[in-house]
This record gives structure tokens, C-alpha cells and sequence, in this order.
């Protein structure tokens, strides 16, 4: 048994009369690096650990729950945590759906998501790595002024989740991450791009991957322009792509649904989406850098469908949502580490990929919009009425071609009518760090305010 | 009776003499005590409440340009002379010899919390949640979601250096506020209000919590008329308060020294230039107490100040910490902050605020034809190198006939900053501060920002309507 679940078990015990408890425990390394001028800039490298207990009472009509946490392992703390989850409990409301969640025989999918190779590789290799990262991008073409910071990262962490209801589960995760900022100038103006490689392994990095991305985002942008306002097609690039497809799995979390807070309520079985778009949420798919054995409540991780063919067939569910929605989790609880509670939510999500490649997905489209980068998504992307409005940067589209760059721009409709107008889902599938993969995705109608 | 020390002054010194012992310029210790609690109250009911504690101290050491930094939540002396000896790791050429460090007495800051959070009955805290979700329930049927939020923080921190710094802070901060939504024919709309400050439990009056509750209603109950908003360029009208955000992520990261010195701020080689309108002053500044951005001492145990960043459209300085200011062999301007002691300190802003001018607000609407009237901007984002920033409309209007007209559904605005700032024609005199939360490299800090209803000559909408 891993020890951290030896730990989790151990604060089980303590449990009071008709009390029920909670743990999660995680521990974990993590290590990184930032190059600057063919010198180590910052060197970190740390390890932590901490505990996240909950705490419910029955009562006559439900249950309620208090929480607490501490970023140690010290006994004296975990002591104290607990008395403050015990408090907790007494101010909480009682709620007939509030419930821990209680095994439920699903199986989780065997996969190997760490490797020791993030505590093996020397120091050196990794500090070298950030360093090569940034003279890659300095010489690899003159028109780079600067590179504002070239990063090699990485983590090695352990979690357990165990219940008195029975949950026992143990995660363990390892992951490496190279990130490097170009800045491209004509003399006239600056732009910037982003280049990133991710892996479970370091060795698994791709340098020449990552700089030359860094390098063509930023070169092709000079000398943009601000384009007259228009509607028109736009093709968002993969990592576009999978920032809207996360956008769409907040809406899709059961937790919004039920709480009257998604356009999405209410509406399953029907179509919401052109007829060829299917959405998953697969946390048992290994190459998604977010894949996982167990959700956040410790039950297995499972694949849901979220839409297929078009119609919306449902959505993600936790424990106490999916009670709320008259329904059972569908393992889908996330948890933001020790100081968060299990709320539902996407974790892998990724389209069913399409059967044209980027080049020919931009044949087909002809004229519009490319677009290569957001930003104002958190601002200007409402999950509940669905309205979306975002700054992009990104290239014309001339005669199925990629064109002239443009900037300072901005794209909107509304979530709704963008999975009614969607034409085309690219077969450029990226796995990417967070909660979603991208390809290429060609949407029809949509406002582009310039001039 | 000030609490004792986190860590005794001996120990501090061994550490960073320790952290010194195989070379290096300069070392650091920052040990830290967070402890939070926050309670949610979500249609009627008091979701789960949660206390939480961070203990832990971070080291690092500086050999040249490069810094080595490493935490650990082990603040006996055997854990921080392990993260001291982690850190130093980057002093590769070793032998640096015995360096004495000998603090002198510890200088500790006083909160500005009346009322410590620790102190206030949890029954208490609740019953502010409940009359919150009456009163904005009260503002009309149309309201059919309310969650109202409280948050507090009591940080205790101690820092010294190699240098002699040794100072500790207690920072307390609150924060509270409320979210409606509203059910109309055309679908849900959403209003939001915090209040907040560096601040204990007194700054949540009866009266601060029920403007909240009132104005976050009166919002979501207004936006069901919205239209959707205008696209292209048109003159924008910002209210008094959440208009300063503009100005914190047009300008404000473009003026933070390590992206200046970087090369990779469009404002790098530029003080002294007109780079604003002239009608625009900029401010940063830590000193304003009890405000959200406030800090007696910033993370880098250098006491806050109010540094003046732009003057009648002059550039005039940058913001800077010690490692930065350590280059240009200058004093830091207190800007030096982190999100805890898991993180390097970096150069952040405080309270940025534009100083007021002297329009009036309501003729400045007046004397706009046509335009869009902005009651309050939600979050921004800056690309600091381009200068490239966007943010959202979370309540705006249009002005028509100098009138302010139609609610406007939620939009971003995009612009750039050097040429934002050179389109400011009007600054009026009613100035008011607004909390949010800075992210920067993966951290997140309280900043305040502010300033009076003003309006830019022209900004680009993106919106939908033609």
C-alpha cells in the first residue's frame, strides 16, 4: 500500500460516531528551470505536501459538510485540520443531496502515467535543455530580438484519496514542460510567439519542435495589421481550438447544469452542433497529458460522450451533482489539490477528429480568419449565456492559403451559433497541457471587429 | 502583544549563512503563516465552509545574474538549512567561505484589521451571507440565483537578508462578494459586486454588503435588456472605479522593470517621453491603507510607496524589487511581491490608479454623441512586448445623444496600450478604487486599481452588431 493512502486511512479512524471523513493527500517534487542569455536565470526545485480533509454529518433531511486543509504532513497539523473541519460541519447547511462519494464497482483503466525518469535525469541535463531552448530560438533566425524566457519544468507527484464510505485510491503522475517566448522584430514593431513541447518523460521533450514554433509564430506576425470589421469564416489552430473546447466543458460540467448556469440545461437529445462534431471527455485516453485512473473523489476515471454526431447526450457528473441531477457520478470529479473540494468538471476532453489536415481544411475554407492565438477569454467567454467575444492574433486566409498577419482584433458570436456553424474539424490532433486536445476547427459567421 | 517571531533571529542567521556558504551575492529567507477561511452561500444554502493553513518558508540565492530558489513547509532549523543548501545549489564554484550574518532587531508592522477574522464568529459570518441573498432577492423577481461569498486571509510573514533586512508584516484581508443572476426572455444575465481590503471583518457593514447585494441585482436586472454590443472603433465613456484596470494591464505591465529591462516592454527606453495624454497621471502605490493592493512592507521586507509612473503624460519612472533595482544600482520601489513562500518574489504593482482630472462626469457623457458608456470592466489581458491588451465589458451601455441609452450584452474590448493612453480627452472627478486579483507567471496577487469617469477618444468594440 502506498504510503501516502497509509496516511489517509490512519485519519479514518479517527472518525466520531455516525461520522463520515474524507482525505486527500498529495506529495510531490517539482523542479524549474529559466535560461536567459545562455545563463541559468532561475534554478527551483522543491518538494511539497499537504492534506485536504472534509467532514459530514447525517441529519434528518441530508447531510452537511465542513472542510479544511494544510499544506503539511506534521501530525500536530493534521490534528488541527481536522478539528476545523469538525467546526466547519456545524455552520454548513443541511442538504438532502450532499453525499461522499461510495464505490461503484466501475474498474478504473490500467495506465502508466509516471515514469521515473523526472528523478533521474541529473539537474545538468534539464538546465542544459532550458539553455540549448534559447540559443535554438536567438539563432535560428535574425529577425529574433529577444527571448524573454526559455523554461524547462517539470513534477512528480503522488495523491490518495480514501473515504470511510470505502473510496481507495492512488494516483501517482509525472510530467515535463519546455516553454519559450520569442519576440520578432522588423525594426519597426515587435511580435510575439510562443513555442511549448510537453511529455510524461524529459527525455520525451522536443527542442527543435518547440523553438522552431516559438520562432514561426512571432516572424509571421510582423507587420500585421488591423483589418476592416467583417464576417467571415474562422479557423481557430489547434491550441485555439482546445482553449474553446475547455470553454464548452464548463458548460458541459453537471455542476453548471444543475445550477441553472449553462445554455446547455435542458437541452439533451437535442442538436446543438453540426452533425459531424462528436465532444468527449476521455481521462482513460493515455496520450492526454490530463488522462487519469481516478477522478478527485477517488471513483475510476470512465470516457463520457458528451456530443455525438451533433446531439448533446449529457454531461459530466461528481457525486453530489450527479445526485442533484437525479443521476450518479460519471467520475468526473476535479479537485483543485489540497485546498479544493471535488466539484464536477472535463478533465480530457478532445473532438473526434475530422479527415482533413490543416492544409486541406484551409483549402476548403478558401477566405477568413486564422487564428493563432486568444486572449480576454476569461473575460469575454460567458458559460451561462453563452456570449463570446475574444482578442485574436492570427493570419488572413487568401485563396486557401495562409496570407498577411493581422492583429488587435476581435472575434464574437455566441457558443451557440458557433457549434451550429461549425464546417470542418481538422485531423491535426495536438495533445496539449491542460483540460483539452485541439485541431484545427473552421467555423462559419463570425464577427471580426477591426477598423 | 505583537505574536512571536515565526523563526528565532539566530536560526535566520545560520540560515542564511548558510545559503552564502558556497558563494553567492546575496541571500534571502521569507518564512510564512497563512491561514484563510472562506464560506459559501449558494441559493439560500451554506455550501461547505473551509479553513485552510500554509506554513512554509522559501530561500533563495543570488550568484550573478542567476538565482537559486528552493521551499520547504519543514521550518525547523535542520528543513530550512536544507532548503538553504538546495538553493545555494547554483553557486557551482563553491568556496565561498564563512560569511558572517548578524541581524539587528526585527522590525515588525501592525495590521490594519480592527476586527481579526480569527475573532468573528462563524454564526456571524453567515448571517451577513443570508441578509446579503434577502436583500438582492428583494430588488425584483427577475433575480433567480444568488451566491454571495466571503473570503478572509491573515498572512504572517517574516523576511531577511544578507543585506540586513529583517522585518515581518500581518497582512489581513476580506473579501466579500455577491453574483445574481437574472431570468428574462432572452435568456440569463449575470451581475457582480465585491467589496474588499487589506482589512479586517469591520470593512463588512451592514450598508457595504447590502449596496453589494442591491448593485450586483440591479445589474443582472438591467443587462436582460441588453443588445448585442457594436463592433469597430468608437468612443468609450469609462465609470468612476473598475475603469483603472485599463490602465493597470495597458500600461502598468509594460512599466514592471523586469519586463523593461528584458527589452520586452513597448515602454523600455522611454522615461522621460511624452508616451500619454497629458491629462493622464499614473500612480502606483502601496501605501494606500486598507485598500486591496496595500502592503505596510512589500515580499521583499521593503517598505510599499506611492511612485508616480507617468506624469501629465510623461513617462517618468518604471516599478522595480531588488534584483532588478540591484542592476540599475537604484533603490527598489517597493514593488517586490510574491503569492507565497512556494514563489520567487517579481516585480508586481500595488494600487495603480489614474489621478483625477477636472471634467465633470455627467457632462463628459453629455458632450458624447455616440459612443459606449462602460459601468464596469471584468477582467484584462496585456501582451506586454506588443503592448496588445483586450478585457471585458461586464456592464456597458450606449450613449446616444450624449445620453446613456441601451444595455449592451458582455463584450471585449481590445486595444494597444502606448496608443490608448494617448487617447484619453477627458478626466473627471469622481474617483473610486475597485479590488482584483493580478496573475503574472503562473502567481496571483491583490491589486487595487482606480480612477475617475474619463473618456478615450476611441477603442475597438467586439461586439456583434454591425
Amino acid at each position: 500500500m502506498s504510503e501516502l493512502l497509509e496516511q489517509a486511512l490512519q485519519i479514518l479512524e479517527r472518525a466520531k460516531g455516525d461520522e463520515h471523513i474524507e482525505v486527500y493527500v498529495s506529495s510531490g517534487t517539482d523542479t524549474e528551470v529559466q535560461a536567459y542569455q545562455g545563463e541559468i536565470e532561475k534554478l527551483s526545485t522543491a518538494s511539497s505536501s499537504g492534506i485536504g480533509i472534509r467532514v459530514l454529518t447525517n441529519t434528518p433531511t441530508g447531510a452537511r459538510v465542513g472542510s479544511a486543509w494544510v499544506g503539511s504532513l506534521d501530525e500536530n497539523a493534521i490534528a488541527e485540520t481536522l478539528e476545523q473541519a469538525r467546526d466547519n460541519v456545524r455552520f454548513a447547511s443541511e442538504d438532502e443531496f450532499i453525499a461522499f462519494a461510495t464505490p461503484d464497482g466501475v474498474s478504473s483503466v490500467p495506465m502508466e502515467l509516471r515514469t521515473d525518469e523526472v528523478a533521474t535525469t541529473p539537474l545538468d541535463d534539464k538546465i542544459s535543455w532550458a539553455i540549448e531552448l534559447e540559443r535554438l530560438v536567438r539563432s535560428g533566425d535574425t529577425r529574433i530580438r529577444q527571448v524573454d524566457s526559455a523554461n524547462y519544468s517539470d513534477y512528480d507527484v503522488a495523491a490518495a484519496v480514501a473515504s470511510t464510505n470505502g473510496v481507495r485510491a492512488t494516483y501517482a503522475r509525472s510530467g515535463a514542460h519546455i516553454s519559450v517566448e520569442a519576440i520578432a522584430s522588423d525594426g519597426k514593431s515587435d511580435q510575439t510567439g510562443w513555442g511549448l513541447s510537453v511529455a510524461r518523460s524529459p527525455r520525451d521533450l522536443d527542442l527543435a519542435k518547440a523553438s522552431a514554433e516559438a520562432i514561426r509564430r512571432s516572424t509571421r506576425r510582423l507587420g500585421a495589421t488591423k483589418p476592416a470589421s467583417m464576417k467571415c469564416t474562422v479557423v481557430f489552430d489547434p491550441r485555439s481550438a482546445a482553449t474553446l473546447f475547455s470553454v464548452l466543458g464548463s458548460a458541459l460540467s453537471g455542476e453548471s447544469v444543475v445550477r441553472g448556469r449553462s445554455f446547455f440545461a435542458d437541452r439533451v437529445g437535442e442538436e446543438v452542433a453540426m452533425a459531424g462534431f462528436t465532444l468527449l471527455d476521455d481521462p482513460t485516453d493515455a496520450r492526454h497529458f490530463a488522462a487519469s485512473q481516478f477522478d478527485g473523489e477517488g471513483l475510476a476515471c470512465r470516457r463520457n460522450v458528451l456530443i455525438e454526431n451533433g446531439v448533446l447526450k449529457g454531461f459530466v457528473y461528481d457525486t453530489v451533482a450527479g445526485r442533484r441531477a437525479g443521476t450518479v457520478s460519471t467520475g468526473s470529479a476535479v479537485r483543485g489539490g489540497i485546498s479544493g473540494s471535488p466539484t464536477a468538471g472535463c478533465r480530457a476532453l478532445q473532438a473526434v477528429p475530422g479527415e482533413y489536415s490543416q492544409k486541406e481544411l484551409l483549402a476548403k475554407v478558401g477566405n477568413g480568419l486564422y487564428v493563432e492565438s486568444m486572449s480576454g477569454v476569461h473575460s469575454g467567454v460567458n458559460p451561462i449565456s453563452g456570449d463570446f467575444s475574444v482578442g485574436v492574433n492570427g493570419l488572413m486566409i487568401r485563396d486557401g492559403e495562409l496570407a498577411e498577419p493581422v492583429r488587435e482584433i476581435t472575434v464574437a458570436s455566441t457558443l451557440q451559433r458557433m457549434l451550429l456553424d461549425i464546417l470542418y474539424v481538422g485531423s491535426d490532433v495536438e495533445w496539449l497541457p491542460g483540460a483539452s486536445a485541439g485541431q484545427s476547427l473552421a467555423i462559419a459567421n463570425i464577427a471580426v471587429s477591426g477598423t | 502583544m505583537s505574536a512571536p517571531a515565526l523563526v528565532e533571529s539566530s536560526v535566520v542567521e545560520r540560515v542564511l549563512e548558510s545559503a552564502l556558504s558556497r558563494g553567492g551575492d546575496f541571500a534571502e529567507v521569507f518564512v510564512e503563516d497563512r491561514s484563510t477561511s472562506s464560506a459559501m452561500l449558494d441559493q439560500r444554502k451554506v455550501e461547505e465552509l473551509s479553513s485552510g493553513r500554509d506554513r512554509g518558508a522559501g530561500v533563495r540565492v543570488v550568484v550573478g545574474d542567476t538565482t537559486g530558489f528552493a521551499h520547504t513547509a519543514d521550518l525547523s532549523e535542520k528543513g530550512l538549512l536544507a532548503a538553504a543548501q538546495a538553493a545555494a545549489a547554483v553557486a557551482r564554484e563553491g568556496g565561498g567561505g564563512v560569511r558572517e550574518i548578524a541581524l539587528s532587531t526585527l522590525r515588525d508592522y501592525p495590521t490594519t484589521a480592527a476586527i481579526e477574522p480569527g475573532d468573528v464568529d462563524k454564526a456571524k459570518k453567515i448571517e451577513l451571507l443570508l441578509h446579503a441573498d434577502d436583500v438582492a432577492r428583494s430588488e425584483g423577481s427577475a433575480i433567480t440565483q444568488v451566491q454571495v461569498g466571503l473570503g478572509d486571509s491573515t498572512r504572517r510573514f517574516l523576511v531577511a537578508n544578507s543585506e540586513g533586512v529583517f522585518a515581518s508584516d500581518h497582512q489581513v484581508r476580506t473579501r466579500f462578494n455577491v453574483i445574481c443572476v437574472a431570468l428574462g426572455d432572452t435568456g440569463m444575465q449575470t451581475g457582480y459586486r465585491p467589496v474588499a481590503g487589506t482589512r479586517g471583518f469591520e470593512i463588512l457593514t451592514n450598508e457595504a454588503v447590502e449596496e453589494a447585494a442591491r448593485g450586483a441585482a440591479r445589474q443582472a436586472i438591467t443587462k436582460l435588456d441588453a443588445r448585442p454590443a457594436p463592433s469597430g472603433d468608437l468612443p468609450v465613456v469609462l465609470a468612476g472605479g473598475s475603469g483603472g484596470i485599463l490602465f493597470h494591464e495597458a500600461c502598468g505591465h509594460g512599466l514592471e522593470a523586469d519586463a523593461v529591462l528584458k527589452d520586452a516592454s513597448v515602454y523600455a527606453g522611454k522615461v522621460g517621453e511624452l508616451v500619454a495624454s497629458p491629462l493622464v497621471t499614473l500612480v502606483d502605490d502601496g501605501t494606500v491603507r486598507g485598500e486591496w493592493g496595500y502592503l505596510a512592507i512589500d515580499d521583499e521586507g521593503r517598505p510599499s510607496a506611492r511612485n508616480v509612473l507617468i506624469k501629465d503624460g510623461v513617462l517618468t519612472d518604471y516599478m522595480w524589487d531588488y534584483l532588478r533595482s540591484q542592476k540599475e544600482g537604484r533603490a527598489s520601489s517597493g514593488n517586490g511581491r510574491r503569492q507565497s513562500y512556494q514563489h520567487l518574489p517579481m516585480v508586481r504593482m500595488t494600487n495603480t490608479y489614474l489621478l483625477e482630472g477636472t471634467s465633470d462626469a455627467d457632462e463628459i457623457v453629455a458632450q458624447t454623441p455616440y459612443g459606449v458608456y462602460v459601468a464596469q470592466l471584468g477582467g484584462g489581458q496585456v501582451n506586454t512586448a506588443t503592448g496588445d491588451f483586450v478585457f471585458g465589458m461586464t456592464s456597458a451601455f450606449l450613449i446616444e445623444d450624449g445620453k446613456i441609452t441601451t444595455p449592451l450584452r458582455d463584450c471585449n474590448l481590445i486595444g494597444n496600450g502606448p496608443d490608448i493612453l494617448k487617447k484619453v480627452d477627458a478626466v473627471a472627478t469622481d474617483f473610486s478604487m475597485t479590488p482584483g486579483t493580478c496573475g503574472k507567471d503562473g502567481q496571483s496577487v491583490p491589486v487595487g486599481t482606480g480612477q475617475a469617469t474619463m473618456r478615450l477618444t476611441g477603442v475597438t468594440i467586439g461586439g456583434t452588431a454591425a
